[in-house]
């Protein structure tokens, strides 16, 4: 067993001549949450296909669980049972219940949970016995979590798996993603929302055009935490600026010597959404 | 053993989901019936002694019975499930293919049995259909349906590969069985045919399933008005092997889990 969930190193892959993946290497440890952040057409639904065995790549290695899922033989099932995929969309006929469809995958795996409590993790406990068609949007996709779940993955691929969650459920995801993480589960998301990569990723690699722009821990991407704080305020009638690393001794000196309230005084540290921005712009 | 334990899974769950379609059910099940009703109804006339058209169509639908079930009804789902992402989720995980055609045959078998049950039974009910007469009919007709569903179940499946997207599918398979019905001596009788649709037609396994289906229901002086003069069983059981063995080949190569 290689000493990563995920190992890749050089991997391209075309679509009619245009690269929609450039050479990408990232390694992702066991037990790890690994989130791809990127725009739409960065890439990052390409990689993740690849790695879950649904795409060949055109060239560079590849190692998922210890095997290369394009040259898995007679091990393709064994290999299969070890890992859930959570595709970015799916819209079956649904004529079967929520019940019925997880009761019924769970029956793939050697090893699956107890389909009820994924039912009631997944928050689809009211919905139990309603057919799948008569499920929202937000409700559909929990239970395309429940069924990437249901065979207990040691590795566990989501491929944008809030997009069309309201802000309540998303909290409620992100709390059942964190609990897999505590019983072990690797994951691997790839996501174009900050806030989810911020929320959820040990390490987040940010891609555009099908290359990494970087692979760091949400809270230093970008160089965020080196990043300066802009001070503005107003002193003698004429606006100030001043751009420091150390803003609150800045603004004590400046309140002390004005020898009280700072007017119009603002203190502004770049957001994660600005370096994101920022770091996307830059690779066009 | 796994494959075969799921695959009997994904049977029991293929006719629920099969059950819970109405318009699959009165497509596959209903619309047969209905259209024996009316043609029976319309053609009472006698095409050779002792044979009405009504029991000639009867062996007929009975025929096609077999494609409905199996070439139609898995040319047109397939590629919806494929379209709805189905097929690609079953893909991810650890169950076999092998179990998803399993199933699949497990559900034509039953709504082959259902429907020929049916058409059978309004047959002798309504228009005269007299049951198979000897033993060795009755084995005739077993295997006429093991092979015959066998060959249109392959080449449902392999045919799912050309429809572009789901939505199309019924657009392009429908008027395929139905032309085949017209050339395959289901509503005319086959021998009243012009001879290019009757070599036309001799292509293809329905016209030799109607033809075996003849061979079952009617009785064996009308073997006369065929046009081999002959009931031509050893040559049916042939088409239906080889038809079986190209839907099998076409299926292993070209079959796709996903659109892109």
């Amino acid at each position: 067993m290689s000493a990563s969930a995920i190992s890749i190193k050089g991997l391209t892959k075309k679509y009619d001549g245009k690269f929609a993946v450039a050479g990408i290497d990232l390694e992702v440890s066991y037990g790890e949450i690994f989130a791809i952040l990127g725009p739409n057409g960065a890439g990052k639904t390409t990689t993740v296909e690849i790695l879950e065995g649904y795409r060949f790549r055109d060239s560079g290695e590849v190692i998922v669980l210890g095997d290369d899922p394009q040259a898995l033989g007679d091990k393709t099932y064994t290999w299969r049972e070890r890992i859930g995929i959570v595709l970015q969309s799916s819209a079956d006929a649904g004529d079967l219940s929520v019940r019925e469809t997880v009761h019924h995958f769970a029956k793939y795996y050697p090893n699956p949970k107890d389909p009820e409590s994924v039912i009631s993790l997944t928050g689809l406990a009211e919905k139990a016995d309603d057919k799948i068609r008569n499920l929202s949007g937000g409700q559909r996709r929990r239970l395309d979590v429940a069924l990437g779940i249901i065979g207990s993955p040691e590795l566990l691929f989501l491929d944008e798996p809030t997009t069309g969650f309201d802000p309540e459920a998303r909290r409620a995801f992100w709390e059942l993603i964190k609990t897999l993480r505590d019983e072990g589960t690797t994951i691997l998301l790839t996501t174009h929302y900050l806030d989810e990569a911020e929320a959820l990723a040990d390490r987040v690699a940010v891609i555009a055009d099908g290359k990494i722009v970087e692979i760091s821990p949400p809270e230093t991407l970008g160089g965020r935490h080196l990043a300066q704080a802009r001070i503005s305020w107003v002193e003698g009638g004429k606006q100030h600026e001043r751009f420091t690393s150390t803003p609150t001794s800045d603004v004590a000196t400046i309140a002390s010597r004005m020898g009280g309230e700072v007017p119009e005084l603002q203190v502004i540290r770049p957001s994660l959404e600005d370096i994101y921005l920022q770091m996307i712009g830059q690779s066009k | 053993m796994k494959v075969l334990r799921l695959g009997l899974l994904r049977g029991r769950l293929e006719i629920k989901q099969f059950l819970r379609q109405r318009e699959s059910v009165v497509f596959t099940i209903f619309f047969p019936v209905m259209l024996l009703f009316i043609f029976g109804s319309v053609f009472k006339n006698t095409i050779a002694p002792g044979v009405t058209f009504s029991q000639y169509f009867v062996a007929g639908m009975i025929a096609t019975g077999l494609v409905n079930s199996g070439f139609q009804q898995l040319a047109i789902t397939i590629p919806m499930e494929r379209d709805f992402g189905t097929l690609k989720r079953l893909h991810g995980t650890p169950m076999s293919p092998a179990s998803y055609f399993i199933g699949k045959a497990i559900l034509v078998t039953v709504s082959t049995v259902v429907q020929i049950a049916l058409l059978m039974g309004f047959g002798a009910a309504m228009f005269g259909l007299d049951m198979p007469t000897s033993a060795a009919k009755w084995l005739r007709f077993a295997w006429l349906i093991v092979v015959g569903s066998a060959c249109t179940t392959a080449l449902g499946i392999a045919f799912s590969t050309v429809p572009k997207s789901g939505r199309g599918a019924s657009a392009v398979v429908s008027p395929i069985v139905i032309i085949l019905q017209f050339f395959s001596g289901v509503f005319f009788v086959f021998t009243q045919l012009p001879k290019w649709m009757q070599d036309f037609a001799a292509i293809f396994p329905l016209k030799w399933l109607t033809q075996g289906m003849r061979s079952v229901f009617l009785p064996d002086s009308f073997i006369q008005q065929e046009v081999a003069k002959s009931w031509e069983v050893g040559r049916t059981a042939i088409v239906l092997v080889v038809w079986t063995i190209i839907g099998i080949a076409v299926s292993v190569k070209k079959f796709k889990w996903s659109n892109s």
